[in-house]
């Protein structure tokens, strides 16, 4: 238990200096995306090796880095050596690299960069002999095409540090925002602080973070409630998943600040069902917390006590929305109400409640210790600061990113992921999830801020981006997105619960062939309807995937209903898939990929799908290196 | 069916109804499903309506009140698995098993269900087993997967 700020300052120094041992150490990312791509395997493959050997190194388990593509990766620190990362490890390259090691011969085969220094995302300095030890053909981090433009607030330190040792959040600077707070500032001048730094929520709305602590501040009532909202629901968007597994103690930080901020003494984390791991990650951070004396009554030896509690929500899409969120806290179905007053004044159980979102509660303790003016120089006029965004489909490098807000959609996708997958054509990204829209090839160049993205009919939403590319059909996904709306509206309000139903059913029938004159006009006139009439922003911001491909991809719409044709080959009802006997080289992987067993095949003749056996999974499309199976 | 359990759990979050839906999820983790008996249980004990019990058990998508398979598989449907093939994953689920979402093989083995995003996007498409994750699936990856439980004859569906 920690007693005071000097005892803190003191167990920091300690911290520091245990960080970089003299031992080797093997850090494995075992985030959900590296479990899922084997990192498990390749943690007690290199364990095994280590107790084979009897090598004295430390092998540990660390959070995600972001760079999804490369999983499962694991960092090696030498003492006196760069960082170097290794990327796509299995059991069998795990122990070879440990025996590699032992030797002093570091198989750069599959190293992915290296880090001379860790001054990029962890605030330590790492003293390095000067040798690089056949290094030096390994790109640095900064050279890295992924790595170079980014800027790393909310998810610095992830997959540096192990997110079940806070000792190691010490050591990277951790809570010495908490200390500066409590030592040298008042509330009112934390508030200033977030206000003048300009941080907006990273959650969606983009509302001004401080004024929202202001607000609650002033407000009357006891006790007061802090909760963030990890209730990521967007699908494709997974930041937060990757904070709260990677790096939980920043987020009890940050909510800890704000809790001295407004006065609060309990806090809440609402996380979604699907990431058990984050629970489990926070619920560890949480314990370590109280046992440091860093949560909990007389927070350091300053009379300020503050707690916080994990509460998993059950799957429902709405509880994202933070009146909901609120709903479901209390222990109730999570249904939206009408804002005439804001939770900041009256949230949960009726009391003022600040409720942010991961992202944001990841980069409050960044701002009061770097200050606000370093903040808002980043970022555009009115978006300060830095996004995450999690950029997949059919991109090349998937994984997170966190950019300044201002950076355009080109240098996102083409410029740090790589651009489209396979040398395909670009068609459109979606942005901010199914409350979102989908932009076009021309609006490449559009300056990704909050008020840029909504005039182009889209939204910043939690910031997922998913790249399409020209075998997507937009007019399905606008489809997809409406059938997923129509499931998690909550019901409450006729203009979101009949009107999404009614608006699927016009998709479902354009979707099949069945589509007739005057759909595009209807579905406009009903996306209206729901966008003006209902009551939270799930509603309000449901037809923004419809309008916006109504706007930009109008001529799909128009192929499907007056021509009956996909032209992405991508709706069922709507496509014949043919084998061009021209392009043809008869390689036969068509064949062996049907999962239907459709297509036949005779010796040194193209193959012919049997149509009546077909059932149009595009497999055999996506297969052919030749191009020859074509849409009719 | 022994409804002990339902006094613990709800013992564990001090009796108070604001932890009403994790008490739940603590209930079916316990028996595999919401028992209505284990629902009235509930609504005794924290001393609230049973409509108000059978409403957070309805609305939560993740709640059943119907008797699950012993492994639940779980097929993310997140924008990123859906453009990457989730329609072939859940036709090939179904020649496999001969179920779709919502519903469990005969034998009470498999559950499958559909979720929004289980949040592991850049491996899409993602299929999960007992909160073990699959990614980068295809069609015969899914035959091996399942193949690995056990030789596959063919599952009728029931329920739902």
């Amino acid at each position: 238990m920690i007693k005071s700020i000097e005892e803190l300052s003191e167990k920091r120094s300690f911290a520091k200096s245990e960080f970089y041992s003299d031992k080797v150490k093997i850090s494995v990312g075992m985030g959900t995306c590296g479990l899922a791509n084997g990192a498990g395997d390749v943690f007690e493959g290199i364990r095994d090796e280590i107790q084979k050997q009897g090598l004295d190194f430390v092998v540990r388990q660390v959070g995600c880095v972001g760079f999804c593509q490369m999983e499962p990766i694991v960092d090696v620190l030498v003492p006196g050596l760069p960082r170097v990362f290794y990327h796509h490890m299995s059991a069998e390259r795990g122990r070879e690299l440990v025996s590699g090691i032992s030797k002093g011969n570091f198989c750069t085969e599959w190293a992915l960069a290296r880090l001379d220094q860790d001054k990029l995302l962890v605030e330590l300095d790492r003293p390095l002999d000067g040798k690089l030890n056949g290094l030096a053909s390994v790109p640095t981090f900064e050279q890295l095409p992924f790595y170079k433009d980014q800027l790393k607030i909310a998810l610095r330190n992830c997959g540096f540090l192990d997110p079940h040792n806070i000792e190691e959040y010490l050591a990277a600077g951790g809570y010495s925002a908490l200390s500066k707070v409590l030592m040298e500032m008042g509330p009112e001048q934390i508030i200033d602080t977030i206000e003048k730094a300009g941080l907006r929520g990273r959650g969606g709305g983009g509302f001004v973070t401080g004024k929202k602590w202001r607000v609650c501040r002033q407000a009357p009532g006891y006790p007061k409630y802090i909760i963030c909202n990890g209730d990521e629901g967007d699908p494709g968007a997974f930041m937060d998943r990757s904070v709260m597994e990677s790096n939980p103690y920043v987020i009890l930080e940050g909510m800890t600040i704000g809790a001295y901020a407004i006065g609060a003494e309990q806090g809440y984390i609402y996380v979604r069902l699907e990431y058990p791991l984050a629970v489990e990650n926070l619920r560890s951070a949480i314990k370590q917390a109280r046992e440091y004396g860093l949560l909990g009554e007389n927070i350091l030896g300053t009379g300020f006590g503050f707690d916080v509690q994990v509460s998993r929500g059950a799957g429902a899409f709405v509880c994202g929305e933070e009146t909901a969120l609120i709903a479901s806290l209390a222990g109730f179905s999570g249904e939206p109400c009408t804002r005439n007053v804001y939770p900041a004044e009256k949230g949960l159980f009726g009391k003022p409640t600040i409720i942010n979102n991961v992202e944001t509660w990841a980069n409050v303790p960044v701002i009061i210790n770097k200050d606000w003016k370093w903040f808002a120089e980043i970022g555009s006029d009115k978006s300060k600061g830095t996004k995450v965004f999690s950029v997949v489909g059919k991109v090349r490098n998937t994984g997170l990113v966190e950019v300044p807000m201002g950076i355009t959609l080109r240098r996102i996708i083409y410029d740090i992921c790589g651009g489209i997958l396979n040398e395909r054509n670009f068609k459109g990204v979606q942005t901010g999830g199914p409350s979102g829209g989908c932009l076009p090839e021309s609006l490449l160049d559009l300056q990704v801020d909050f008020d840029q993205l909504s005039e182009a009919g889209s939204i910043m939403g939690s910031g997922g981006m998913i790249i399409m590319d020209d075998r997507i059909c937009v007019v399905e996904v606008a489809r997809y997105f409406m059938e997923f709306l129509t499931r998690e509206s909550c019901g409450k309000c006729t203009a979101c619960r009949e009107g999404l139903r009614r608006t699927l059913e016009v998709l479902e029938r354009i979707t099949s062939g069945e589509g007739a004159s005057g759909d595009i006009e209807l579905l406009e006139e009903l996306c209206s309807y729901i966008r003006n009439n209902s009551i939270c922003g799930l509603g309000k911001t449901a037809p923004n995937p419809v309008l916006s491909t109504l706007r930009y991809f109008r001529d799909e719409y128009i192929a499907h209903i007056e021509q009956k044709k996909c032209p992405a080959g991508v709706c069922r009802k709507l496509t014949i898939f043919k084998v061009e006997p021209e392009k043809c080289k008869v390689c036969g992987k068509c064949i062996k990929v049907c999962p239907s067993g459709a297509i036949k095949g005779k010796k040194k003749q193209a193959p012919v799908i049997e149509q009546d056996k077909c059932t149009k999974c595009g497999l055999c499309r996506e297969t052919c290196p030749f191009e020859a199976v074509i849409v009719t | 069916m022994t409804l002990k359990k339902v006094d613990e759990i709800i013992d564990k979050y001090h009796g108070e109804d604001c932890w009403l839906v994790m008490i739940l999820q603590d209930v079916q983790k316990e028996y595999n499903f919401l028992p209505v008996s284990a629902l009235k249980r509930v609504a005794e004990n924290l001393q609230i309506p049973l409509s108000r019990v059978y409403n957070i058990a309805t609305f939560y998508s993740s709640f059943s009140l119907e008797e699950r398979g012993k492994h639940l598989v779980i097929l993310c449907n997140g924008t990123t698995c859906h453009l990457r093939g989730f329609d072939n994953l859940r036709d090939e689920i179904d020649r496999q098993l001969g179920i779709r979402a919502g519903q469990t093989t005969k034998d009470k083995m498999f559950t499958l269900e559909v979720v929004a995003c289980l949040g592991a996007c850049a491996l899409a498409p993602v299929m999960a087993i007992d909160e073990k994750c699959y990614g980068n699936m295809t069609p015969e990856k899914v035959r091996t997967i399942f193949e690995s439980y056990g030789k596959m004859k063919k599952r009728k569906k029931s329920g739902k």
